[in-house]
């Protein structure tokens, strides 16, 4: 199957390409909008936010110290929910494509995958160039970023192509995703900071996984320090075990996916 | 290369009785849903630079194993073997993206075809050329008409000649000019060794590209053999789907299968060829000639039509009409009457070639009502030259030609796009031969 999509790497570039082109070149703005959408949300988040949470940040004097806490999390976030809206209705937004030319389903949330990891590549040099500018870019720590951006990918590819899968049989997943989604953000300590939480509520939300991987990233960004990596090892094994059981039900039913299409 | 092997092949949907059966089969309560077969046992093989027409009411299963064998859809039970590469235009299209120009749309389908990019650039020229949809390719394919996207899904899918072409029902979005250039370029490749398969509910098309046809009904292969032999088989089958029907497939001595159907209330005895009043199979083209058909009524009749129908030897339909056109139908026929009808042709206006006579006697306008009994082929005879000018086709028009002085003036410049294209077109016809 793997095979099979490195076959139609030409059709993979070119989807990525295609993409990435329509988002941002065929409006009369273009560049613009690839940034403004993340840059608004900070932006409102920063000034509504930075004179509330500031005192729950001790220890940072600087100005710009929630703005680099909430961009560490929002942009993961991003990544995250933007590669799993997508890909949960991968299939049954391709149907005209699947049901009229032989291609290897896989290959389209591979699509899916690439082209939101260039879309966060995007962003993620807005943000460096903003740490940069601010001063405190968190070199060599900023490394350890490569690693998490590979697990938030295979979270949300593994739950993505499960659920994308399964939306195919019952289309009611992809209602309830997005739905779940804004549960999850606010579930997670991106906006607000992990102990602003009372005490009991904080150990339930600990088996959120993505509690673990922003925490992480909140701790290289903004303090330019190395959390123990043990840390990341719970959500690893749910990424793990979500591309093995995405995977699994995509053999299952990959044969009948065009048949319900 | 091109040859295609299919072996029991079966398609069948899953229908769950309930909606929530198929996720409490996902988590282990057993078999809930039954199988609704729409193929079955499909078993045949193809040989390189066939064409075959498939051929079958709507339901029987046609784009279905059209999409198994283009593997849109994977295949319940069986399996096929295709020779080589494989071009499918399935549904209209190769999935065109609406939000995209047309030549946007020309790439993604070139790599999906495995057209390498380089290749493709300089085929997009030609595929431009050969659509023939103009500046449109760089305007998005939603405002394109449905001919135009089935006319640069064609060109894409045929840019390159695969081993095996699949075509289901496209080419009948597009105009007759279109047809012609991809009938013409069809059959170019077919000459080089491309297997077409083709779906179409248009009986000239299958007669005219297709070497083969098969029939499918209700999901089984019924029939196997050549298309005028089928189309035949199935237009009989049409109108069998009433009680007390037969329908009766003979082979004659030189091999040719005819067919012949009705309820047989009333039976074509004999079918002759008079010319002069003496029974011919040979007929000067643009002499008088009379068709006599002789008639038994065995049961009851409320209203007999007689029709007749002369075919080229493609099995085209040439000329036919009936005694309910011409005002001569007959109502209330006893049982054991025998009667006689003559059609007369003053003048057989027929290009010389051989020729063959379907004739039918059926109730109204059409052997849909009620046929008694409708032969095939039930005579088949040759017309010759004689004394008229040389031409081809199958009418011999009353044409003469004299030379005038030219008085008319040139057309003007707006007319020379339609009469270079009229001018095209007569030569894809000529080809056509």
């Amino acid at each position: 199957m793997l095979r099979e999509c490195w076959n139609f790497r030409g059709f993979i570039a070119a989807s990525v390409k295609r993409d990435f082109v329509s988002r941002y070149l065929g409006t009369q703005l273009g560049w613009f909008w690839a940034i403004a959408q993340p840059l608004a949300l900070i932006l409102v988040y920063t000034l509504v936010f930075a004179e509330i949470m500031r005192p729950s940040l001790p220890g940072h004097d600087s100005r710009f110290a929630y703005s680099i806490y909430l961009c560490a999390g929002i942009l993961l976030w991003q990544l995250f929910s933007d590669l799993l809206n997508r890909s949960v209705g991968v299939f049954v937004q391709n149907a005209g494509l699947l049901k009229k030319v032989n291609l290897p389903k896989l290959a389209l949330p591979v699509i899916v995958a690439l082209s939101g990891l260039v879309n966060f590549a995007v962003v993620s040099a807005l943000f460096v160039a903003f740490l940069l500018i601010v001063g405190s870019f968190p070199w060599p720590s900023i490394l350890a970023m490569l690693p998490v951006v590979i697990l938030v990918v295979a979270l949300a590819m593994g739950l993505g192509v499960l659920l994308g899968t399964v939306n195919v049989f019952y289309r009611d997943v992809e209602q309830s995703t997005a739905i779940v989604l804004q549960f999850w953000f606010w579930l997670t300590p991106i906006v607000y900071p992990a102990r602003a939480l009372p005490g009991a509520f904080a150990e339930v939300l600990q088996w959120n996984p993505f509690w673990p991987i922003v925490t992480f990233a909140q701790a290289v960004l903004l303090d330019n320090r190395l959390p123990p990596w043990a840390s990341l090892a719970y959500p690893a094994l749910v990424a793990v075990a979500l591309l093995l059981l995405g995977f699994v039900a995509f053999r299952r039913l990959s044969a009948e996916i065009v048949d319900e299409l | 290369m091109g040859y295609l092997r299919v072996r029991e092949l079966g398609k069948a949907y899953k229908r769950y009785a309930h909606k929530w059966g198929r996720l409490s089969e996902w988590l282990g309560s057993g078999t809930r849903h039954e199988l609704n077969w729409v193929l079955c046992d499909i078993n045949f093989d193809i040989a390189p630079g066939t064409a075959v027409g498939i051929v079958g009411a709507n339901g029987a299963g046609k784009s279905t194993l059209l999409k198994l064998l283009a593997g849109t859809i994977r295949p319940t039970h069986g399996t096929f073997e295709t020779g080589g590469r494989v071009a499918a235009l399935l549904e209209l299209g190769i999935g065109f993206h609406p939000e995209f120009t047309g030549r946007q749309n020309v790439q993604m389908a070139g790599h999906i075809l495995g057209i390498p990019a380089a290749r493709l650039g300089a085929l997009m020229e030609e595929i431009e050329a050969f659509a023939e949809i103009g500046d449109y390719v760089d305007q998005p394919v939603r405002t394109y008409s449905s001919g135009m996207q089935v006319r640069l899904a064609f060109s894409v899918a045929t840019a390159v000649r695969p081993d095996i072409l699949i075509i289901d029902e496209a080419l009948s979005v597009g105009d007759a000019y279109f047809q012609h250039k991809s009938f013409d370029r069809i059959r170019r490749f077919r000459d080089q060794g491309t297997t077409l398969l083709f779906v179409s509910h248009n009986p000239g098309a299958v007669k005219t590209l297709c070497d083969r046809a098969l029939l499918l009904d209700q999901g089984l292969l019924v029939r196997d053999g050549s298309p005028d032999a089928i189309l035949d088989y199935y237009n009989a089958m049409i109108a069998a789907q009433r009680v007390g029907y037969e329908i009766r497939q003979t082979e004659t001595t030189t091999g040719r299968k005819i067919t012949r159907s009705g309820t047989g209330d009333a039976a074509i005895e004999h079918i002759d060829l008079l010319v002069e009043e003496q029974s011919a199979r040979s007929v000067r083209s643009g002499d008088s000639a009379k068709l006599r058909i002789t008639i038994a009524v065995r049961a009851p009749v409320r209203e007999l039509t007689v029709g007749v129908l002369i075919r080229d030897r493609m099995g085209n339909d040439v000329f036919g009409t009936n005694t309910f056109h011409l005002g001569q139908s007959r109502s209330h026929l006893p049982a054991g009457e025998r009667t006689c009808i003559e059609f007369s042709f003053p003048s057989l206006a027929l290009g010389a070639g051989s020729y063959s006579v379907a004739a039918a006697l059926h109730e109204g306008d059409t052997h849909t009502v009620a046929n008694f009994d409708w032969w095939d082929r039930a005579l088949v005879f040759q017309v010759v030259r004689g004394n008229r000018p040389l031409s081809i086709g199958a009418c011999a028009l009353e044409v003469s030609s004299s030379w005038q002085a030219c008085t008319v003036q040139a057309s003007p410049p707006g007319s020379a796009v339609t009469g270079g294209r009229r001018e095209e077109e007569f030569d894809v016809s000529r080809r056509d031969q």
